[in-house]
């Protein structure tokens, strides 16, 4: 407690000194963002015919399941309690944004995403477990839950019905993350999280997050498998990537305006920890690096006739500057939140622990494992398996 | 001395299923929570409030300690504490204000000819709309019948939800439990007719414990008769702490 109040400026409340929300809660709507721009990137080929990115649809798909299987453990973890948390879907509160959350998270994962990749892989999965042996046998018969009839008429009712929950899950992947924007949102104590802006600001960041590591994840996979990059598909995806940050940089350019404009008893105090302690983190990582450069880099792929080596080469920057962006805007509006005083008059500073169990260690550890969960998936479900059957 | 088997049965079984009940019944005495109040007590019958005058508060702290002694609140918390403001001028300078250890040991002589120096006692404001009570995702911490804001700390997940979402910043995690914890105005006193430890110690009695259905409580005089405020009303919580004498300065 002694080496945190030296840490403080100014007044805060006594009970303020110490930061309640740690790196893991600026995770976990990092991870719950990725989860709803993958998605959403991957219903544009099912739902709105952009044939274009049909390569990364079924790696869309995994990689949503992927991160969104990782998005509850940093929340677990933080718990003083983890062990009561299922009272949350036991005796959920209705009026708290965070009970009701748990039952999107699991309208998500149970109706939405599990059910889609099934019905999408299904033909598949039958025919690899008459085809594989030994205990991925066994796996692929597991998967199949019994139902290994592939008939035309069978395959077209997936279709059907995948399609249909396509439809039902981008309003999903919406609500998904938007809630996550009314969790900080709502909290009206907090003047540098309420907004009603927050949930859409909130929801069009993590289309940008999402699209941009799909983009990612796609280009890596095929350097690692040696064949050649779907060129068109890339330009796509940076394409919509481009004109979903616009927007995105836009709404949030409104909130600041609005803040700035209106000035209101908070600016002064918030102002001031832009301009000071949130400064390399807000000013330098999140918006100039992590917004203007990108989104320039971008614009000259849009914009002039570069060859496809360049442009691929300025597509590998611009997306990882762009997914540092949105982890800085996750830090920025999570810690930011509770770097001043609700008395306005002070300010305290978060000190990252290590190996502690909201340290940077479990921090890093649950960044990598939904990469390491993807791995997994890509390698008992490979998202090209339909072009190796037709070819 | 020799048992049947019948008798050892008899005992043992009697040992079990006593020793649990036994330990349990004492327990809830000692804590004194709602379990044991008093059968007189009637909880419809009273809506608890706080009325701080704070012309009178002269900074002792006693207060402070008061409430960590009787409530076994850990170092580094406040259930409840004292603020000081020094307002030098207005316009667009902000006041100084300080609370060393929560004002528990008074405060260090400050100096300052021409400014304008009070103290403000604070403690949760037992808000009727209660921000912390709306977010709570299992509904651990909830408004008692009798107006008090309290916490069940065999619920509670530790999720900090609450704590972000109170804007006076009474709330914090006890580093022991690990749940969120918070003044309960003394509820294990005042439901057996006593007042809060920190009232009662108040040597100015700037600080009254109120009780807002009780006709003949005074309470209602000094709303009558004083201009009263509550912290932050924009927040449209319903405070239940009424100040007198309260500075717009005060936040």
């Amino acid at each position: 407690m002694q080496s945190l109040i030296h840490g403080v400026q100014g007044f805060m409340y006594p009970n303020e000194v110490e930061l309640q929300w740690s790196v893991l809660i600026v995770l976990y709507p990092f991870i719950t963002g990725l989860v709803a721009g993958a998605f959403i990137l991957a219903s544009l080929e099912r739902v709105f015919k952009v044939q274009a990115v049909k390569p990364t649809y079924r790696l869309a798909l995994l990689t949503a399941l992927a991160f969104l299987l990782v998005a509850p453990l940093p929340l677990q973890l933080h718990l003083g309690h983890p062990e009561r948390s299922f009272e949350m879907y036991l005796t959920p509160h209705t009026s708290s944004a965070m009970a009701m959350f748990g039952f999107v998270y699991l309208w998500y994962l149970l109706v939405v995403l599990l059910l889609e990749i099934w019905l999408d892989y299904r033909a598949d999965i039958v025919r690899l477990a008459s085809s594989t042996r030994g205990w991925r046998r066994w796996v692929y018969r597991a998967l199949t839950l019994g139902s290994s009839n592939v008939s035309e008429r069978a395959l077209r009712i997936d279709e059907r019905a995948g399609y249909i929950i396509t439809l039902i899950g981008i309003p999903s992947a919406f609500l998904l993350h938007g809630y996550v924007g009314f969790i900080f949102g709502s909290v009206k104590a907090n003047p540098w999280w309420s907004t009603p802006m927050m949930p859409i600001v909130f929801l069009f960041s993590a289309m940008v997050s999402g699209i941009a590591v799909v983009m990612l994840l796609y280009m890596a996979l095929v350097k690692l498998r040696g064949v050649r990059i779907d060129v068109p598909c890339v330009d796509t995806i940076a394409k919509y990537l481009f004109y979903t940050f616009l927007i995105d940089f836009s709404l949030e350019m409104v909130d600041l305006l609005h803040r700035i404009y209106e000035a209101d008893e908070s600016f002064k105090t918030l102002d001031f920890m832009v301009q000071t302690r949130l400064y390399a983190s807000q000013v330098v990582l999140q918006i100039l690096l992590g917004t203007c450069l990108p989104l320039a880099l971008l614009a000259v792929t849009q914009i002039f006739r570069l060859r496809e080596g360049a442009r691929i080469a300025l597509y590998w920057i611009a997306g990882s500057l762009t997914l540092i962006g949105i982890f800085a805007m996750r830090w920025n509006v999570v810690i930011g939140g509770q770097l001043f005083s609700k008395s306005f008059l002070g300010y305290t500073t978060y000190k990252l622990d290590f190996i502690t169990r909201e340290g940077l260690v479990p921090a890093i550890l649950l960044t990598l494992l939904p990469f390491a969960i993807l791995w997994v998936l890509v390698k008992l479900l490979p998202p090209w398996l339909a072009d190796e059957v037709k070819a | 001395m020799s048992l049947t088997r019948r008798e050892l049965i008899e005992k043992a079984t009697k040992f079990i299923l006593l020793t649990p009940a036994a330990a349990a019944a004492l327990e809830a005495l000692d804590s004194g929570s709602i379990d044991t109040m008093p059968d007189k007590y009637k909880q419809a019958e009273h809506w608890w409030a706080m009325t701080i005058d704070v012309e009178k508060c002269i900074g002792c702290g006693a207060c402070v300690q008061a409430c960590a002694k009787e409530n076994q609140v850990p170092d580094g918390h406040y259930r409840t504490w004292v603020e000081r403001y020094v307002i030098d001028g207005y316009g667009d300078e902000q006041p100084e204000v300080d609370s060393p250890d929560g004002g528990m040991h008074g405060f260090p002589d400050k100096n300052r000819p021409g400014a304008k120096t009070f103290f403000v006692p604070k403690l949760c404001n037992h808000c009727a709309t209660s921000p912390c009570v709306q977010v709570c995702p299992v509904g651990a911490t909830f408004e008692s019948p009798d107006g008090v804001v309290l916490v069940d700390e065999s619920y509670c997940l530790g999720c900090r939800y609450c704590v972000q979402a109170c804007p006076y910043g009474c709330r914090y995690i006890h580093p022991e439990k690990q749940t969120v914890d918070k003044c309960t105005l003394c509820y294990h006193r005042i439901t057996k007719g006593l007042t809060t430890a920190c009232c009662e110690v108040c040597p100015t009695q700037a600080r009254v414990l109120a009780d807002l259905k009780n006709p003949n409580d005074p309470v209602h005089e000094f709303l009558r008769n004083n201009a009263v405020q509550v912290l932050k009303p924009h927040m449209a919580t319903h405070s239940k702490v009424y100040y007198r004498n309260l500075d717009g300065a005060v936040r």
